[in-house]
């Protein structure tokens, strides 16, 4: 499973990245975690507002901040 | 839950309503100042304000956040696209107020909404609306300044929005326009707010109100903080002469002044209402404002990504000669 964060760098793609971390971390889940800085790459997955999270290539949210229990429900 | 809301909103009410009896009671009382000292006139303004402008950014906040859940800027993007010029501009001008953004996702939103057949200055007309008209700004000058300036900022933010992406439309800057992104091919992306229930969209009200008004409190505090500094301690008529009315190169100072400026509206707005009871001009002081919000370094920076100079020149020349009209216009007839 691979878990990809979308987000220039702002705080709030900071704050996504750790409660995604934090979950994993948690559930001791081996998914692969992977941070996405290049606009052209953003655009590419169709990602118009940031931060945004994928899984497995689908994006599941955008624009916010994702829940702990957001981020275990796509993980189970 | 529908009590429980109840009850917090007459609480509100009740609250709200006491304010200036409260501010009264703590600077007169409570620290003893005596009536028509700088020291008590600064604080009794801060005392008043400052929750009175939280309480009011709370409950604005919180119903913008349920509105917001209904415009995601995938929706935006498909209401939009392949909308002709003019009547795009103002529908774009208006989901700019809506639909949720961040500076920080401007170039993401800029290359979805082109790669997707949004034209150029539609597309402009959204970028410049979504900073200016926000309802920070409008809770902030509806608190501090009244609902006619409110509204007055409002429109004309609007008009600008509109008058700018149109003019870039007119002007066919698109070969401008770093080229890989038209070579782009926007994918598919999901819909993910498709199917809110009530309390859904509930929820996106109160974490609106944790993410902005979380955000946005130091800012009004210190601008209020600033703004009582001058109440009690700048003379009367001290800004008569310097962003007064009859100085007709205040207008375009204010705004070379605000364009390289970074502060949220939230940080801005008590400032302007300080200067503006100190004999400073309408027009002058809501252009400064326009100015600072509309048009920022750091985002004129991220933009630089997709935009080459000479769009985000133009960009930056027409929304500064629309805000400069309306500091103009607003000096001459107010």
């Amino acid at each position: 499973m691979v878990i990809t964060v979308y987000g220039p760098g702002c705080a709030r793609c900071y704050e996504t990245e750790r409660v995604v971390r934090n979950v994993l971390a948690e559930l001791q889940h081996d998914a692969d975690l992977q941070k996405v800085t290049d606009y052209q790459a953003m655009a590419a997955a169709g990602v118009m507002a940031t931060p945004a999270v994928a899984v497995d290539g689908v994006i599941k949210l955008s624009g916010r901040i994702p829940k702990r229990e957001e981020v275990r429900a796509w993980l189970a | 839950m529908f009590a429980v809301g109840l009850a917090a909103a007459a609480a509100w009410f009740l609250v709200y309503r006491s304010l200036a009896g409260l501010a009264r009671w703590v600077t007169y009382g409570l620290a003893g100042l005596a009536p028509g000292t700088r020291l008590a006139s600064a604080l009794e303004f801060f005392v008043y304000e400052a929750p009175k402008v939280l309480m009011l950014l709370v409950v604005v906040v919180f119903g913008v956040g349920i509105v917001r859940s209904f415009f995601t800027p995938e929706r935006t993007r498909l209401v939009l696209a392949g909308r002709r010029e003019s009547a795009g501009n103002v529908l774009a001008a208006l989901l700019g107020t809506v639909t949720p953004f961040c500076s920080c996702s401007a170039v993401p939103l800029f290359i979805g909404f082109v790669t997707a057949g949004v034209p150029l200055g539609v597309t402009f007309s959204f970028l410049v609306s979504a900073p200016m008209v926000n309802e920070v700004a409008l809770v902030l000058l509806l608190g501090l300044l009244g609902w006619k300036v409110a509204a007055l900022y409002f429109v004309t933010g609007l008009l600008i929005a509109i008058f700018a992406g149109w003019t870039i439309g007119r002007l066919r800057l698109e070969r401008h326009v770093e080229p890989w992104v038209y070579q782009m091919r926007g994918a598919a992306a999901t819909d993910d707010d498709a199917r809110l229930t009530r309390d859904d969209r509930a929820r996106a009200g109160t974490d609106a109100v944790r993410d902005i008004v979380g955000k946005v409190w130091p800012w009004v505090l210190a601008g209020i903080a600033v703004g009582a500094a001058i109440h009690g301690y700048v003379p009367e008529q001290f800004m008569a002469g310097i962003m007064g009315r009859g100085a007709w190169w205040s207008v375009p100072l204010a705004v070379a002044m605000g364009i390289p400026m970074y502060s949220n509206a939230a940080g801005i707005v008590p400032v302007v209402q300080a200067l503006l009871g100190k004999g400073a001009a309408l027009g002058t002081v809501l252009a400064f404002m326009m100015a600072v919000i509309a048009l920022s370094l750091p985002e004129i920076i991220i933009l630089r990504k997709v935009l080459r100079p000479p769009l985000i020149a133009t960009f930056v020349g027409v929304v500064g000669t629309g805000i400069l009209l309306v500091g103009y216009l607003f000096n001459a007839i107010l």
